[in-house]
């Protein structure tokens, strides 16, 4: 379990990573934290000819907060962004599902952007990205462009980033003042990707009446599935059979497709229990 | 087949500098074992899952086998040699695993105590469950973890009593 | 006084090298050496039509490429079948490198030898090898059917049919009042160390000697095989065994075709050569163990005595079968347990499937044997509405009625017969020790919650070190300093700690002045190897004689200098003494130094041994029949197997809505006789208990349809890490010392895996009320048959 030979570049510059990345084109990989990469590499399962690694671009590990956005660079490892108090706060569901991603090891690592890319879906945060309605910011030597969640999951490990691109940033909307997340998921030993996973974002009126509620589900389909369950209102029972029925997973080694549908409606009720629980505690501080 | 190009590195591995030429597929493990021979690293899978290669890279704990070690050039890398105090004392979390009987064969050891060093280093009185939570991605076939547990809280206790004046 | 050191839970000597890194395994040694790569079959059955190397050989670094064809003469044989027996009519083994068919994924087909690994793997990707496939065998229920065969001159695909009966079973299930028959089944798993297999030869040319290490447990196997393969002496073989990074069984198997071609090719390359197998390999060419079927039809009366028992099961030994029938004959014989099975006939086949090799795993056959047996008690339970432990009391060999006859062979060929235990006395500590008499309250208390809980449990008995024999060897140096070898080898088990407890005692020298090697043949060249829970028994006791007879002799010439009776003697701290006369005293080092005739002094102390120093000039200065030293040597061969015991108790709680399984308290009750360090013991059960969790809850082969492993990494392959091992493992011990050893000890290696998959499959019963009949079982499959049993359905 040796990789292939490759090429290797470090560039000092987000300008000389674009170049290069332009040069090598469809033949370049990128390595950022390189946790989900170097076990591919190592079981030859890829071998790209060149890679350029992106761990000298300080200036991009950041995790930065405005009024509406919190905005992780494209070298902030998961485990930075974890212990983000300030992002916390303002998005409570990033660290609700970070706290999922692996082991803490992986974490002190692994980028959140990188994850992201890498499309996985049984990631967790590609999921976070797609419920809360993110974006990323993606560059070439030409042109940066942002592209949005719902435009970002091409496909099962396949991300909107072009050969020659480069994400620099995900953008994550804050949490509303009436609003609360959840992330809950079954795995089947602790930090393995989820059998099932849900995420969950609940608003409330401001009568505290639940005016929308939406779901993101890891591990049952090819990119992340989003669902509206508001019509279900605070009936979580009923939001968790419209997940029931609209979710289509395959089965694996680990679960059957019934077993993955039925925790997908298990936890649907789940998360937006606590999602909810946590607008109603955030309304009442609010 | 041209032979591959090769990079220079430097790392300082438990204090000492080391100028290392690698090719660039050179994982960080196989540097530190077969290229710097400091072999009290292991490698037990090769894909990030069973932790026994964990090393700290500037003091946080990180999976030898998921890093290029061009990757890491300039870094500071401790391994499980360079834990034990300068004049031959076991560090506390060696000593607790001698203790404890926190080892049988050996092999997954030097990632727990890498990893509980680190650990210890952001957490020094863990509770049984925090106990549990730092050592969660490391892989241990022989005791159980019963005892790498007792370990962990073990060499927290140690830590308090050399502090003790 | 020394302190004495059988049964102190003293901390190991093994520990301060391993904590500071300074452990020697396999890869950590030949930095300098060649690496070895394989090219290894992507098909569960195919002919080997055509191997193209061309495109490897412009690789940087390479130097040899092997195939079948460069194979000479008993390389080109077969690998050995080790254990032959009468019933294994149709024994096939694997060639080293595949000749013209594999019969699994995995199988070696070309070994690549170049500068190192990377480069290896490099060559080996560019091999092009043309198969064509032929249809596989996955499975029991395949490799019975037989529409496609693994070895075409092997029909039914059955290796062995063999069966073992007492008494007349057909007679006895006729006229039982009650006749349940189930079906129960195991899959298959794996030892998995954290070390995998390895290999490191080097061939010295010019003495014509071969040194070869390997990640092994068995030393004296591996090199009794290489020497035949190569063709060399054995005195010219030295095989060496570096630290281990666990075994579990797996390095029981031997020689691996690495075993035999890494020291070929040291021999024809002139250059020492390393294999280091990596994670992937390791799952897909090393052993698995567990997977068995099982009919069972149980006859018994209205108490629940058992009156017949008659069990047949097929067992998927894999695409060859090296290792011989070893793991299904303990199933047979183990599975009685503790208890007396009335009439009883157990009936097998061995079958070949395209699937990795089988060779016994920690347990090897018992959690097979006692899932079965266990969970035939508590349908006996279920079925009259009793008390699962109460059934179990009625049907346990009483202790008065020990030693046990059950009229059966045994895997050593000897009969089974149980030497000691006290069963009725382990179930009450067990139920006091888990409450199971208050654990109605409990489970109904949870159930008013909606809660799910339940309890199992389940008993085994376990023959423990196996013969044939074991040596040991204790030799005093003139320092003072005891060195102590034995042949078999360790893989984390301790024995360097509790061989030198023993060593201590007999000795009276302190433990920091003992040193034990174990594996290296150049310190001990008898040995049978460690597996069985056989260490302590038998290399234990072994070293106990040889340090016996060390310190008759060192008492002999301590007594001729000190001019005293041997009989008044004492050995404290390393030093003989009069006991009584304060003063007269020598130490052990001088004794040495005095029991080896000198001509030469080469230092102070040796100038006491010299020719004008000492000497009855009218007698030989070695006295007839003694020979120069302190020293014993002596092996330990018993007639028979001695039979540990013990009890597990679990409590677990189910989801009702996600099905996951959730461990409560796990509870141990365990009995190897006499404990010579009881924290070894219980990290031993510790780590037992781990791997049982594992089998039961978390561990499979996944083989698909064509015979590709789907889970061939440690992502999928679920080891517990300690998120899924009970927080606490409770254990009591119960001591009935063996009487066929001077220690009174049974082995202790593998008893706490055994009854593990029987104990949860119980508890989950008990939780979801109904039955559960095959294991492992993942949270998906406890809600399918939720689903089959119309229960629990939340959404």
């Amino acid at each position: 379990m040796k990789p292939s030979p490759f090429g290797y570049s470090r560039p000092a510059s987000v300008d000389e990573a674009l170049s290069t990345l332009a040069a090598h084109g469809s033949n370049a990989k990128v390595l950022a934290g390189g946790q989900s990469l170097l076990p591919i590499l190592s079981m030859r399962l890829a071998a790209p000819h060149h890679l350029v690694d992106i761990n000298r671009l300080t200036e991009l590990d950041y995790v930065r907060l405005d009024a509406s956005t919190v905005r992780v660079g494209a070298l902030a490892r998961h485990a930075r962004v974890l212990a983000d108090t300030a992002a916390r706060v303002a998005q409570p569901l990033l660290a609700q599902a970070l706290r999922l991603v692996a082991h803490a090891t992986i974490r002190n690592r692994g980028t959140t952007v990188g994850s992201i890319v890498h499309a996985d879906p049984s990631g967790e945060m590609t999921a976070v990205l797609a419920l809360l309605g993110g974006s990323v910011r993606v560059a070439s030597k030409s042109a940066h462009r942002d592209v949005p969640a719902d435009e970002f999951f091409l496909g099962a490990l396949e991300s909107a980033v072009a050969p020659g691109e480069l994400a620099l940033e995900a953008s994550f909307p804050v949490l509303g003042p009436r609003s609360g997340t959840a992330f809950v998921e079954v795995s089947r030993r602790q930090g393995d990707y989820a059998v099932c996973g849900v995420g969950a974002l609940v608003e409330l009126d401001g009568d505290g009446a639940l005016s929308s509620a939406r779901t993101a589900y890891l591990s049952v389909s090819a990119t992340p599935l989003v669902l509206d369950v508001s019509e279900a209102g605070e009936d979580f029972a009923a939001a968790a059979a419209l997940a029931h029925e609209q979710v289509d997973p395959e089965a694996d080694i680990h679960a059957t497709a019934d077993y993955r549908r039925h925790l997908a409606g298990v936890l649907t009720e789940r998360a937006l229990r606590a999602a909810h629980a946590g607008a109603v505690e955030r309304s009442a501080h609010g | 087949m041209a032979d591959e190009e090769h990079f220079d590195v430097q790392l300082v591995v438990n204090g000492a500098a080391h100028n290392v030429r690698v090719p660039a597929r050179r994982l960080l493990s196989d540097c530190i074992r077969h290229d710097l021979r400091l072999t009290g690293t292991h490698v037990g899978c090769e894909h990030g899952v069973c932790g026994a290669c964990t090393v700290l890279v500037d003091g946080v704990a990180m999976r030898s086998c998921l890093l290029l070690a061009v990757s890491v050039d300039g870094s500071r890398i401790t391994t499980v040699e360079g834990l034990t105090e300068r004049d031959g004392t076991l560090s506390p979390v060696q000593q607790a695993f001698e203790d404890c009987h926190g080892l049988q064969c050996g092999f997954c050891t030097p990632g727990f105590l890498t990893t509980i060093t680190a650990g210890l280093r952001t957490n020094p009185d863990p509770t049984q469950d925090e106990a549990r939570d730092l050592i969660g991605g490391n892989l241990c076939r022989c005791t159980g973890y019963q005892n790498i547990v007792k370990s962990v809280l073990r060499a927290a206790e140690i830590e308090r009593e050399r502090a003790a004046p | 006084m020394t302190t004495k050191m059988f049964g102190e839970p003293i901390a190991r000597v093994e520990d301060d090298r391993l904590v500071r890194g300074h452990g020697a395994y396999l890869d950590d040694l030949g930095h300098d050496a060649l690496a070895a790569a394989f090219v290894r079959s992507p098909h569960a059955h195919a002919e080997v039509l055509d191997i193209d190397v061309t495109g490897a050989l412009e690789v940087e670094g390479l130097l040899a490429i092997y195939t079948y064809e460069d194979l000479p003469d008993r390389l080109a044989e077969p690998l050995p079948l080790l254990i032959p027996h009468p019933s294994l009519t149709h024994g096939r083994t694997q060639y080293a490198l595949a000749r013209d068919v594999v019969n699994h994924v995995g199988e070696p087909i070309v070994m690549v030898v170049a500068r190192d690994r990377y480069l290896a793997e490099d060559a080996a990707e560019r091999i092009i090898v043309s198969y064509r496939p032929l249809p596989a065998v996955v499975g029991i229920d395949a490799a019975r059917a037989a529409e496609h065969l693994v070895h075409p001159d092997v029909p039914g695909n059955v290796a062995a049919n063999m069966m073992q009966r007492v008494g007349d079973v057909d007679a006895a299930l006729r006229n039982a009042p009650h006749v349940l028959e189930l079906d129960l089944s195991i899959e298959r798993s794996a030892s998995t160390p954290m070390e995998g297999r390895g290999v490191l030869a080097r061939w010295d040319p010019e003495s014509h000697r071969l040194r070869l290490w390997t990640s092994t447990q068995t030393s004296t196997g591996v090199r009794a095989a290489v020497a035949a393969k190569l063709g060399l002496a054995l005195v010219d073989v030295d095989v060496i065994t570096p630290d281990v990074g666990g075994g579990f069984g797996v390095k029981i198997m031997h020689p691996w075709p690495e075993e035999v071609l890494v020291p070929w090719s040291a021999q024809l390359l002139g250059q020492p050569v390393k294999f280091v197998e990596d994670r992937r390999e390791h799952f897909i060419s090393s052993a698995h163990e567990r997977a068995q079927q099982h009919h069972v039809r149980v006859g018994f009366d209205d108490e629940g005595q058992l009156l017949g028992l008659d069990v047949r099961f097929w067992h998927d030994h894999g695409a060859y079968i090296p290792y011989g029938l070893i793991v299904p004959i303990i199933t047979s014989t183990q599975l009685v347990g503790p208890y007396k099975p009335g009439a009883y006939r157990v009936e097998f086949d061995s079958l070949y499937t395209n699937t990795v090799i089988v060779t016994p795993y920690r347990g090897a056959g018992r959690p097979q044997g006692v899932f079965v047996m266990e969970r035939t008690m508590d349908a006996i339970a279920a079925e009259l509405g009793l008390d699962r432990t109460v059934v179990r009391e009625r049907n346990f060999i009483r202790p008065d009625e020990m030693p046990y006859d059950h009229g059966l062979v045994f895997q050593d060929g000897r009969p089974l017969i149980y030497d000691s235990g006290d069963y009725p006395t382990s179930l009450e500590k067990l139920k006091k020790l888990v409450g199971w008499d208050d654990f109605a309250a409990v489970r109904d208390a949870a159930r008013a919650e909606g809660r799910r809980v339940g309890i199992g449990l389940a008993c085994y008995v376990e023959g423990t070190g196996v013969g044939p024999y074991e040596g040991g060897h204790v030799v005093v140096e003139p320092s003072g300093k005891v060195k102590v070898a034995t042949g078999l080898t360790s893989q984390g088990q301790g024995h360097q700690t509790v061989f030198a407890q023993i060593v201590a005692d007999e000795l009276g020298v302190p433990m920091a002045d003992i040193e034990v090697v174990t594996g290296d043949t150049r310190r001990f060249g008898y040995a049978v190897g460690t597996f069985a829970s056989r260490a302590a028994v038998m290399s234990g006791s072994a070293i106990h004689l040889a340090a016996r007879a060390a310190r008759e002799k060192a008492l002999k010439v301590a007594a001729d200098a000190l001019e005293a009776d041997p009989d008044d003697l004492e050995i404290v701290d390393g030093i003989v003494r009069v006991v009584g006369v304060p003063g007269a005293e020598i130490s052990l080092g001088t004794v040495a130094v005095l029991s080896n005739p000198l001509r030469y002094a080469f230092d102070d102390a040796a100038k006491a041994a010299t020719q004008f120093a000492v000497g009855d000039t009218g007698k030989p200065p070695v006295p007839e029949d003694e020979e120069p030293g302190i020293e014993g040597r002596d092996y330990f061969s018993p007639m028979q197997s001695t039979f540990a015991s013990g009890m597990h108790a679990v409590v677990v709680e189910t989801d009702p809505d996600t099905a996951e399984i959730k461990i409560l308290r796990y509870c141990v009750v365990h009995d190897c006789g006499l404990l010579i360090n009881p924290r070894i013991v219980e990290g031993q059960i510790h780590g037992g208990v781990a791997q049982g969790v594992g089998g039961a809850l978390y561990e499979r082969m996944a083989y698909d349809e064509a015979g590709q492993l789907q889970n061939a990494s440690f992502m999928d392959f679920l080891m517990p890490y300690v998120s899924e091992v009970p927080e606490r493992i409770e254990i009591d011990h119960l001591e009935t010392p063996s009487p066929l050893n001077p220690l009174g000890i049974k082995g202790a290696g593998e008893a706490g895996v055994i009854p593990g998959a029987a104990a949860f499959a119980a508890a989950i019963e008990d939780a979801e009320g109904f039955p559960i009949t095959a294991m492992p079982i993942s949270p998906s499959e406890l809600f399918e048959l939720r689903r089959l049993h119309s229960k629990g359905l939340s959404t």
